[in-house]
C-alpha cells in the first residue's frame, strides 16, 4: 500500500490539517490564531530540514501511497533539489508572512478566516512542488486556484478585491483546464502518471506526435499562473489582496508555480525549437514589458507586481533558453527573487500601513521618518535593480550572459539587446522606489504621520535582506543549493560557479549599461510619465470584462434556448438521442448469430399477451379519463405478474402482486384531491411527434429485448445455485441471493425505500404548513361522496381479515429462505393487511390503534439488518456473512436457524414502515380538505342503532 | 415465447415513453409506472426464459434452474420502483396543491432570468 518516507506525506498535509486550527483560535485572541497558524508550517519546516541533508548529497526521497492504481492514480511523492528549494521557499516565507500578518491585518479583519486559507493556499502549493503523480500535482494545482481565490479576495467589502480574485480565478483556472488536457497527453504517450516516469521519457515525448498540443496545453497552464503576456494582466489586479497575501503569492509561491512548472518538466519539454522560441519569446516580451509598465506605476504594489511580472518572464525566458547554464541562472534567480521581492512588498504593505497611501506621488522624504524601512527597501530594491553586493546582481548578471549569446532567428543581437533594455528599465523602476519613496525632502501632506512600525513588522523583511546581502557579497554559499536544484532540473549533476566578479565580460558591460540608462530615466521621469499618461494604450481589465461579458452573454442565449422549461421536450430529445446512440451502437456490427433455441408458446400466454397489450394500449388511448387508466394499469400489472408465474418466477410474482396493490392504492389517494380528468392539451403534431419517438422507442426496446434473448451468455448464477444451499442454508435461491450473496445491494435498497418513506412524510409536513393547506380546506371535493363511508360489511369482513392477512404474512416471512417469499414480500402484504383496516374503518379509529411510529419501524428495520450484518466481524468474517444452523426442539420439526432471518426480518421491518409512513402521509392530506374524523369505526353501527331505538323507545 | 415477452416489452415501452411526454403531472406518472413494468421485464428476461424451472433447490437431487439472479435484482427492483413512483405521486401532489395546476412545464415566463450577478453588480 504505502512505501518510502512518511515524513514527505506528513509535510504535504500539515498545512491542511492545521488550516483549521486558526479559526478555532481566533477565539483565544489574535497572538495565539497567529501562533497556532504557525504551528503546522514550522513543524512541516522541521521535518524538511530533517530530510534536507539527504536530498542535498542527491538523494530523491519518495513515498507512495496507492490510491486508485486502476487509473494510475496514486498519492505519491518525491522530494528532489528542486522540491526542496520550492518547499523550503514556500514554508520559510510562509512562516514569515505569518508574522507580518499579525501585525499587518486590523483588528476589523476576520484573522482566523485569513489565516485559514493561508494554510489551505500554503498546502495546495506544497502539494504541487512534492507531488510525484502527475494527476496529484493538478488537483494541487487547482487547489492552488481557488484557494488564492479566497487570499486575493479576502476583503470581500471592496469590489476591486472581488473582481481581483474572480479575474485571477478565471484566467488561472482556464489555464489550469488547458494544463489537465496537457498532462493527459503525456500520461497516455509514456503509460504511466508518475512524474518520475515522464521525466525519464523525454526523447520519446519530444519525438511523439502529439508533443505541440501537450506542450502547448501545458504551457497555457504555466503561463496564465506565472503571469506571462498575453496574460500578465490578472496579476496586477490582484493586488487589491492585503499586503501578506500580495508578499506571499507572489513573491514566492503562486506565481512561481507557473515557473516550477517548467522547471519541473524542463527535462521533457525543453530542447526543442518550439519550446524555444515559445517559451523564450514570450518571456522575453513579458520581461521587457511588465518593466516599461512598472516605471509608470504610481501604486506602490502595481509597481511591484509589474516587476514580478517582469521577472517572472525573465525566468521563463532563462528557462526557454533550454540549456543547462540558464538553468542554473534560473534557478539562482528564483532564490534571489524570492529574497527582495518578499521584502519589498512587505516594505510596500509598512509603508502603506504607516503613511495611509501607496501612491508614490503622495510619498517622498520617509528616510527622515521611517529609517528603519528605509534601510530594508533600499537594500531590496537595489538588489532587484541588479547593483553589485547584492544578490540580484549576480543572477542578473547571469542572465544577461545567457542572453549575450543566444541567437533568435540568426539574429543574434535582439536578445541581448532586448534583455539589456529590459534590465534598463527594472533599474529605473527600482531607483524610483527608492527614491521617490524615502528620498526627496520631508512632505506635511501624508494622509497618516509615517513612522517605524513595531519590531514584528518589520521583522520579516529585515530578516530577508540578510540572504540578500549574504549572497550578494559571498554568493558561493548559495552554491549547493543552486546545484542541487538545477541538477533536479536538468537531470544532470551541476556545478555551478558564483562569483561576484567575472571579469570584463558582455554581461557586464550590458549591466553597465543598464545602470546608467535607468538612471538617465528616472531623470526624466517626469517627461516621460505625462507623454505615457497621454499615450493610448489598451486596458487589458475592459478587453477582459468584454470577453467574460460576451462569454457570459453566449452562455446565458445558449441557455435559454435549451432549457427552456418544457420537460416534456427534454424528455423527447433524451429518448431520440438513446434511440439514435443504441441504434449506432446496434448496427456496429459485432452481433453473433442466435444461438439459443426459442422457447415454445403455449396457447394460454397468447391470451395473456392479448389483455396485457390490450390494456396497455387502452392506457394510452383512454389515459386522460384517470380512474379507467388507473384500473387498466392494475390489468398490466396482473398479467406481469402471471407472466412471472409462468416464467418460473414465483418470487416475482409474489412482489409484483402486492406491489401493484399497494402502487394502485397510493395512486387512488392521489388522485382524490387531482383533477380526474386530463385536459386534451396537446395539438395533433405534438401528437404525432410523441407517438413516432414512442413507437420508435418500443421497437428498439423490442429488439434489443429480442436480440438478448436469443443469445446466451456468461452468467455468474451457477455459483449461486450451487452454493445457495451450503453456503447461504437456503433452497430459495432468490432468497438467499437476496439476503446472503448480494445483501449489501439489499441493505443498501432498504435504506433508499426508507429514505423514501421519510421524503414523502417531510414533503407532506411542508406542504401541511404552506399555503397548500389553505388551498386543501377550501377545496370542494365532495360532490358525489358516499353516505356509507365505513359499511358495516366491509368493516366486519377486514376485522375478520385481518388475523389471517397477518398470518399469511408471517408464514410467508417465514417461509422466505427456502421457498417462494421473504421480507419484501411478507411486509408488503403485512402492509396491505393494515391498510385494509385503514380503508374499512377509517383513518383516525385506525391510526389511534397504532401503537408503534412508522418512522421508528424503518428506523429498527435498518438496524436490525446493519446489526445482523456486522455481527458477522465478531465472528471475523466480512460484513453480512451469514451463518445458520440447524435446531431441534422435541415437539416441533427440525428447522432451520440462519442469521439472513434476522436480515430478512431488517428488510421486513423497513418495507413494512416505509410503505405504511408514505400512505399515511398522503391520507394525511385527508383530515386537511375538511374531511370529518370518524370516532366510530362505522357510520351506521346496527348495535348503537339498537339502543337508540330502545331510548327512543 | 421470446417474441412475445420482447413484443409486450417493447408495447409497454412505447406506451410509456408516449405517457411520459404528455404534458401532466398524472399521465406521466403513469408512464413511469408503465416504464418500470417494461424495465422490470427486460432485466427479468435477461436471464433464460424458462417454464417450470423456479430457482428453489429441490430436494429430490438433480434438477435445472433458471437464472436466479435477475430476479434478485427485478425483486428489489420492483420495490423500489414502487417508493420512486410514491415520492413522484407525493412532488405531483404537492405541486399542483401549491399551484393549483399539475402541468409539468414552465411557462416562458416562469422561466425568469437569473439576477444579474456580474461584475457590473459590484461597482454600485
Amino acid at each position: 500500500m504505502s512505501e518510502g518516507n512518511v515524513f514527505l506525506i506528513i509535510i504535504a498535509l500539515l498545512p491542511f490539517a492545521g488550516a483549521l486550527i486558526p479559526g478555532l483560535m481566533i477565539r483565544a485572541g489574535r497572538n495565539a490564531c497567529a501562533s497556532f497558524t504557525a504551528i503546522p508550517t514550522a513543524l512541516a519546516l522541521t521535518m524538511l530540514i530533517v530530510l534536507a541533508p539527504g536530498v542535498m548529497r542527491g538523494e530523491v526521497i519518495q513515498y507512495e501511497l496507492q490510491w486508485l492504481p486502476q487509473l494510475g492514480l496514486s498519492a505519491s511523492f518525491f522530494l528532489d533539489g528542486l522540491g526542496l528549494l520550492f518547499a523550503g521557499m514556500i514554508l520559510g516565507v510562509g512562516l514569515l508572512i505569518t508574522l507580518y500578518a499579525r501585525f499587518y491585518l486590523s483588528g476589523e479583519d476576520p484573522m482566523g478566516q485569513f489565516y485559514t486559507y493561508l494554510l489551505l493556499f500554503q498546502g495546495a502549493m506544497l502539494g504541487i512542488v512534492l507531488s510525484d503523480n502527475i494527476l496529484l500535482l493538478l488537483i494541487f494545482w487547482e487547489l492552488t486556484s481557488l484557494s488564492s481565490f479566497l487570499l486575493i479576495g479576502y476583503w470581500k467589502h471592496l469590489p476591486e478585491g472581488r473582481q481581483g480574485a474572480r479575474m485571477a480565478l478565471a484566467v488561472t483556472g482556464a489555464g489550469g483546464l488547458a494544463m489537465i488536457g496537457g498532462m493527459l497527453i503525456l500520461g497516455n504517450i509514456v503509460g504511466s502518471y508518475n512524474l518520475t516516469d515522464i521525466l525519464a521519457a523525454g526523447d520519446q515525448i519530444r519525438a511523439h506526435e502529439w508533443y505541440m498540443p501537450a506542450l502547448i496545453l501545458i504551457l497555457l497552464g504555466a503561463f496564465t499562473k506565472s503571469a506571462q503576456f498575453p496574460f500578465h494582466f490578472w496579476l496586477p489586479h490582484a493586488m487589491a489582496a492585503p499586503t501578506p497575501v500580495s508578499a506571499y503569492l507572489h513573491s514566492a509561491t503562486m506565481v512561481k508555480a507557473g515557473v516550477f512548472l517548467l522547471a519541473r518538466m524542463w527535462p521533457t519539454l525543453a530542447g526543442t525549437e518550439a519550446w524555444f522560441y515559445i517559451v523564450a519569446t514570450v518571456g522575453l516580451i513579458t520581461m521587457v514589458l511588465g518593466a516599461v509598465i512598472a516605471l509608470f506605476k504610481d501604486d506602490l504594489k502595481a509597481l511591484l507586481a509589474f516587476s514580478t511580472v517582469s521577472h517572472l518572464g525573465l525566468l521563463t525566458m532563462l528557462l526557454g533558453f533550454g540549456t543547462e547554464a540558464a538553468a542554473i541562472a534560473a534557478t539562482f534567480h528564483i532564490i534571489n527573487h524570492l529574497t527582495f521581492k518578499a521584502a519589498l512588498f512587505m516594505t510596500a504593505g509598512i509603508v502603506d500601513h504607516e503613511a495611509h497611501t501607496r501612491d508614490i506621488k503622495r510619498l517622498g522624504g520617509l528616510a527622515r521618518l521611517m529609517p528603519v524601512t528605509t534601510v530594508i527597501g533600499t537594500v531590496a530594491a537595489l538588489s532587484m535593480a541588479g547593483i553589485p553586493m547584492f544578490n540580484g546582481f549576480i543572477s542578473k548578471e547571469k542572465m544577461l550572459e545567457e542572453a549575450a549569446h543566444t541567437v533568435w532567428y540568426d539574429n543574434p543581437w535582439i536578445v541581448p539587446a532586448l534583455a539589456t533594455l529590459g534590465a534598463l528599465f527594472s533599474v529605473a523602476y527600482s531607483l524610483r522606489f527608492i527614491f521617490h519613496v524615502f528620498g526627496g525632502p520631508v512632505r506635511d501632506d501624508y494622509p497618516a504621520k509615517p513612522h517605524d512600525p513595531p519590531f514584528g513588522m518589520w521583522a520579516a523583511p529585515a530578516l530577508l535582506c540578510v540572504p540578500v546581502v549574504v549572497i550578494g557579497v559571498l554568493p558561493h554559499l548559495a552554491e549547493p543549493l543552486v546545484n542541487v536544484a538545477a541538477g533536479a532540473v536538468t537531470g544532470v549533476e551541476q556545478h555551478a560557479h558564483l562569483k561576484l566578479w567575472h571579469g570584463l565580460t558582455p554581461a557586464l558591460y550590458m549591466s553597465v549599461i543598464a545602470v546608467i540608462g535607468g538612471a538617465v530615466l528616472l531623470l526624466l521621469h517626469r517627461p516621460l510619465d505625462r507623454a505615457w499618461i497621454a499615450a493610448p494604450r489598451p486596458e487589458a481589465k475592459v478587453i477582459f470584462d468584454a470577453l467574460i461579458g460576451a462569454a457570459v452573454t453566449l452562455t446565458r442565449g445558449v441557455t435559454d434556448r435549451l432549457f427552456t422549461g418544457q420537460i416534456s421536450r427534454y424528455l423527447a430529445i433524451f429518448v431520440a438521442a438513446s434511440i439514435a446512440l443504441g441504434l449506432a451502437a446496434f448496427t456496429g456490427g459485432g452481433l453473433a448469430p442466435a444461438n439459443r433455441a426459442p422457447l415454445p408458446v403455449d396457447p394460454i400466454v397468447w391470451v395473456g399477451w392479448l389483455l396485457l397489450i390490450g390494456a396497455t394500449a387502452l392506457v394510452v388511448v383512454m389515459h386522460r379519463h384517470r380512474f379507467r387508466a388507473l384500473v387498466l394499469i392494475g390489468v398490466i400489472g396482473l398479467m406481469i405478474a402471471s407472466g412471472f408465474v409462468f416464467l418460473s418466477a414465483p418470487d416475482l410474482a409474489l412482489t409484483q402482486i402486492s406491489v401493484e396493490t399497494v402502487t394502485i392504492m397510493l395512486l387512488l389517494i392521489a388522485l382524490h384531491f387531482l383533477p380526474k380528468e386530463t385536459p386534451a392539451e396537446s395539438g395533433p403534431g405534438l401528437r404525432l411527434r410523441d407517438g413516432a419517438i414512442a413507437t420508435a422507442a418500443g421497437g428498439a426496446v423490442a429488439a434489443v429485448a429480442y436480440t438478448f434473448m436469443r443469445r446466451d451468455v456468461d452468467t455468474i448464477s451457477d455459483y449461486h445455485l450451487a452454493n445457495s444451499y451450503e453456503g447461504g442454508g437456503g433452497t430459495n435461491v432468490v432468497n438467499v441471493i437476496l439476503v446472503d450473496f448480494r445483501g449489501y445491494d439489499t441493505y443498501g435498497e432498504i435504506i433508499v425505500l426508507g429514505i423514501a418513506g421519510l421524503i414523502i412524510y417531510a414533503v407532506m409536513e411542508t406542504l401541511l404548513n404552506g399555503p397548500a393547506a389553505r388551498r386543501l380546506r377550501a377545496m370542494e371535493l365532495s360532490q358525489d361522496r358516499s353516505r356509507d363511508r365505513h359499511p358495516l360489511m366491509m368493516v366486519v369482513a377486514t376485522r375478520v381479515m385481518m388475523p389471517i392477512a397477518l398470518m399469511v404474512g408471517i408464514y410467508i416471512f417465514l417461509r422466505g429462505h427456502n421457498q417462494p417469499g421473504g421480507g419484501f414480500v411478507a411486509g408488503l402484504v403485512v402492509s396491505i393487511a393494515l391498510l385494509m383496516q385503514y380503508m374499512a374503518s377509517g383513518f383516525a379509529w385506525t391510526q389511534n390503534r397504532q401503537r408503534i411510529k412508522y418512522h421508528t419501524m424503518i428506523g429498527w428495520g435498518v438496524l436490525i439488518a446493519g446489526l445482523t450484518g456486522a455481527g458477522a466481524w465478531l465472528a471475523g468474517k466480512p460484513f453480512l456473512t451469514s451463518a445458520f444452523g440447524y435446531v431441534h426442539w422435541p415437539p416441533i420439526e427440525e428447522f432451520e436457524l440462519a442469521t439472513a432471518m434476522a436480515f430478512d426480518l431488517g428488510v421486513f421491518l423497513a418495507v413494512l414502515g416505509a410503505v405504511m409512513l408514505m400512505l399515511y402521509s398522503l391520507s394525511r392530506l385527508a383530515r386537511h380538505a375538511g374531511e370529518t374524523v370518524n370516532l366510530e369505526p362505522m357510520d351506521y353501527d346496527p348495535v348503537v342503532r339498537e339502543d337508540k331505538r330502545e331510548e327512543e323507545a | 415465447m421470446e417474441m412475445i415477452v420482447a413484443s409486450a416489452v417493447g408495447v409497454l415501452t412505447a406506451a410509456g415513453v408516449y405517457l411520459v411526454m404528455r404534458l401532466r403531472a398524472f399521465p406521466v406518472i403513469l408512464g413511469l409506472a408503465l416504464l418500470s413494468y417494461a424495465v422490470n421485464v427486460f432485466l427479468f428476461s435477461a436471464g433464460k426464459l424458462t417454464t417450470d424451472m423456479p430457482p428453489i433447490l429441490s430436494p429430490y437431487g438433480e434438477a435445472s434452474y433458471t437464472d436466479p439472479l435477475p430476479q434478485a435484482l427485478v425483486l428489489t427492483a420492483i420495490v423500489i420502483s414502487f417508493g420512486m413512483t410514491a415520492v413522484l405521486v407525493m412532488v405531483a401532489l404537492g405541486s399542483f396543491l401549491e399551484s393549483d395546476s399539475d402541468r409539468i412545464n414552465l411557462g416562458r415566463s416562469e422561466n425568469a432570468p437569473m439576477p444579474d450577478d456580474d461584475g457590473e453588480g459590484d461597482a454600485t
